[in-house]
């Protein structure tokens, strides 16, 4: 009965004394996405900070990459939702960020290193907000199946020319995959952002004299329809655009040596590193080229303070941890990502791989940044880039099921933006 | 029926320890009994004050108080946002920051030169969502139907192994509708066991998704094969509710099997068809998850029925059309309403005649 006593007695005493001690406790929550192995090294990140900041504790929510398009916005407009976000609907949502100005220590810093991403992530008009830092900078470029080449007794076109057509590529690829009975020679991510690269290398503009997006183009029209033929031919993946919704990749048939030349980006170099490692020799190969340049699309994943949050100064500190050099530097080297952090780009990262593929895929990626036109920077600033990439991608979809002619498609296009455009007022 | 309390004599049984229900309270054990008892006495002394301020006669409106509230909550409260968003314009979340513009997205939902061909309105894919709608349902709910009687009819025979049958055929309706698209999704890809068994049978394998016909058979026969179990189970009750004497005296009568099941079955059973019509005719018209792991809608749009479509518009798209997207899902409740009270009347009609 004693000891009865004495355990309500010291029950009693941790009641009385949880709500203070929790009160002292700030929760912050991340919502985040992975491609690969980034949250896993994020967490390990955060550990450490939790140790140094014993006040702070930080979960991260990983969700499916369709929730943070579809889900989060909805959560932001409703004024709920996370304390930091992993975001690439950069432009789109940064009416809900987080100026962390005012609670930096060194805004500087901030300007200094991730000067040229940060108005990704501002609204039309704002040149000075600090919302956050880009976890890391993507570069959309194709990648190859070499040993496929080399079986096939086939060159592999970037060997022979510094500067290789789609056409070229294409027609590369079809041998290969015919030589060697492969199911799909050319595969491009389901992505009106993907297919944006080949389009201005085409000669597309994307923008008309008064800064309105437009496909109305030649440019633009060469490209749709050499990329809907290939559809119809059987050059590209026949399923991938016309059987999916939203985006669709074609990881797997890469993966598993059916596929010749994927049309993709920097991030899947994690990925295929620990899915393929070296059983078979992939490759990233310089982005094809056209009348309007050799260039891919820029782009990429940033990690974003919400404003809603009731700990902004918290948030700020942890951010400020994150986006350090130091911090940001290990965080590239463990998820192969390459760094928006102009410091960590001079200075270099050593990637945490001992794959020589890995290595030389990223190497062709980091050097593809100087081929990038301003039609592809410009493109990705702009904060309703998704309404344009998204309409690319259905309209053109249809146009390769027969539901649509090209032209058809293309202006169905342009009035599918308009209106979007027209409602956001 | 009407309402009494627990201490009148018209419900004495449980305190008074009188009447039929006694025999409940007796065999429960000495446990129970108490706890129930104070549990009625609570509900009693709750009860008896609110009667007789109300009177009996509307005790029935406190009772159903409480699913009224959760309705109203959660099904006739959203119904009337859903109304008033239909009437407002703009991307902002709450209904206050949006524009009030009357009729307008209708408007633009029915902005066509020509009602048969989607290409020439405004909103294209809102009437691509209409017409595979339509084809959907006739397909599937006629598939439904037809397949559901034939299987409810052989299992209501007594057959070997009737039970593993009525098993094996229910078993789909346990399999979440992504689980279902994901299998026959991996039977119909074209490196998938069908194509395997085609070419083993010396045909040519096929992508039986990448064709437009195809692909709305193939999304109608997945939807079949996984809904009809249950309503093969309602069908096979109706069977069984059908006196056994009628087909003595039709067999008395020299009747055949078919002349049992056209004027026997048949008639007997209809009340039961139209519950397993109306049923799935609603079902149908609210299809999207699993032809959306099947197909995605496609190929292009060839299977994107109208709930795809309204979720695309109000949540897929960076830019949310939340108005038009309410508007179309308002089109659909109305069409479903109208579907539903006219089967309703054909019921009627035809239990009358």
């Amino acid at each position: 009965m004693r000891k009865l006593l004495a355990l309500l007695v010291v029950l009693a005493m941790l009641i009385s004394v949880a709500p203070a001690l929790s009160q002292d406790m700030v929760e912050l929550r991340i919502r985040w996405y992975d491609d690969g192995n980034e949250g896993e090294v994020l967490r390990d990140l955060l550990d450490r900070y939790e140790m140094e900041n014993p006040g702070v504790s930080i979960e991260i929510d990983t969700v499916p990459y369709r929730s943070i398009l579809e889900q989060l916005p909805l959560d932001l407009a409703a004024g709920e939702g996370p304390d930091m976000a992993r975001v690439t609907d950069l432009g789109g949502l940064a009416e809900y960020y987080l100026d962390m100005t005012p609670y930096l220590s060194d805004p500087a810093y901030w300007e200094e290193n991730f000067g040229p991403f940060l108005n990704w992530k501002r609204q039309p008009g704002d040149m000075s907000s600090i919302p956050g830092f880009m976890t890391q900078l993507t570069i959309t470029g194709p990648l190859i199946n070499r040993t496929l080449f080399e079986q096939a007794g086939i060159d592999v076109p970037s060997d022979m020319s510094d500067s290789v057509s789609w056409e070229e590529w294409a027609a590369a690829s079809v041998a290969v995959a015919e030589a060697l009975e492969i199911p799909y020679p050319m595969a491009m991510d389901r992505s009106g952002h993907r297919f944006a690269g080949p389009a201005i290398s085409s000669g597309a503009m994307y923008f008309d004299d008064m800064g309105h997006p437009t496909v109305m183009d030649e440019g633009f029209r060469n490209m749709a329809e050499l990329f809907v033929n290939w559809h119809l031919d059987g050059t590209m993946h026949p399923e991938m655009w016309p059987l999916s919704e939203g985006y669709a990749g074609a990881n797997e048939e890469f993966a598993n040596a059916e596929l010749v030349f994927y049309m993709s980006g920097s991030w899947q170099v994690g990925q295929f590193s620990e899915q393929i490692g070296d059983a078979f020799d992939w490759q990233v190969v310089p982005n094809p080229c056209g009348p309007g340049g050799c260039t891919g699309m820029p782009g990429g994943a940033a990690l974003v303070g919400i404003g809603a949050t009731e700990h902004p100064e918290e948030v700020t500190a942890v951010m400020e941890y994150l986006a350090s050099q130091e911090v940001l530097g290990e965080f590239a080297a463990r998820t192969l990502f390459i760094p928006a952090h102009a410091g960590l780009s001079s200075a270099g990262v050593d990637f945490d791989t001992d794959l020589q593929l890995a290595k030389d895929a990223l190497g062709v990626f980091v050097g593809q940044v100087g081929t990038l036109e301003q039609t592809a920077f410009d493109l990705q600033a702009y904060a309703f880039n998704r309404a344009v990439f998204d309409a690319t991608r259905d309209r053109l979809t249809q146009a390769m099921v027969g539901e649509l002619t090209l032209d058809e498609a293309i202006a169905r296009i342009q009035d599918d933006v308009d209106t979007a455009l027209a409602e956001q007022g | 029926m009407q309402f009494t309390s627990l201490q009148n004599p018209g419900f004495p049984s449980l305190l008074a320890g009188k009447g039929e229900n006694l025999r409940l309270l007796t065999i429960l054990d000495p446990l129970t009994r108490p706890i129930l008892l104070m549990l009625v006495t609570a509900v009693d002394r709750l009860l008896t004050p609110i009667q007789r301020r109300v009177g009996i006669d509307k005790m029935g409106y406190f009772f159903i108080l409480p699913n009224l509230l959760i309705f109203g909550i959660f099904v006739l409260l959203p119904m009337l946002l859903n109304f008033y968003y239909a009437m407002t314009g703009g991307t902002k979340l709450f209904p206050a920051d949006r524009p009030f513009i009357g009729l307008g997205n209708f408007e633009t939902l029915f902005d066509c030169g020509d009602f048969l061909s989607p290409n020439s309105c405004q909103e294209d894919l809102f009437w691509r969502g209409i017409f595979n709608t339509i084809q959907f349902v006739i397909f599937q709910v006629s598939g439904i139907v037809l397949f559901s009687l034939m299987t409810a009819l052989v299992l209501n025979r007594k057959i070997v192994a009737r039970g593993f049958f009525r098993s094996v055929f229910f078993y789909p309706v346990l399999l979440s509708p992504v689980v279902v698209a994901l299998i026959w999704k991996w039977v119909l890809q074209h490196e998938g066991l069908l194509n395997a068994i085609v070419e083993i049978f010396g045909g040519e394998s096929t992508r039986w998704l990448l064709d437009p016909n195809w692909a709305m058979f193939w999304v109608v026969f997945v939807s079949v094969w996984a809904l009809m179990g249950f309503y093969t189970l309602i069908l096979l009750a109706g069977l069984q509710s059908i006196p056994p004497e009628l087909y003595e005296a039709s067999s008395i009568d020299g009747a055949g099997s078919w002349q049992d099941f056209r004027f026997v079955t048949l008639p007997l059973l209809m009340p039961t068809m139209f519950v397993v019509l109306v049923l799935a005719l609603i079902r149908a018209v609210q299809m999207f998850d699993q032809i959306y792991v099947l197909t995605g809608g496609g190929p292009g749009t060839r299977t994107q029925l109208l709930v795809q479509y309204i979720y695309t518009t109000g949540f897929s798209n960076q830019i949310q059309l939340f108005g038009l997207s309410a508007a179309a899902s308002m089109a659909l409740g109305i069409t479903l309403l109208v579907l539903t009270l006219l089967q309703l009347r054909l019921g009627n009609q035809s239990s009358l005649a």
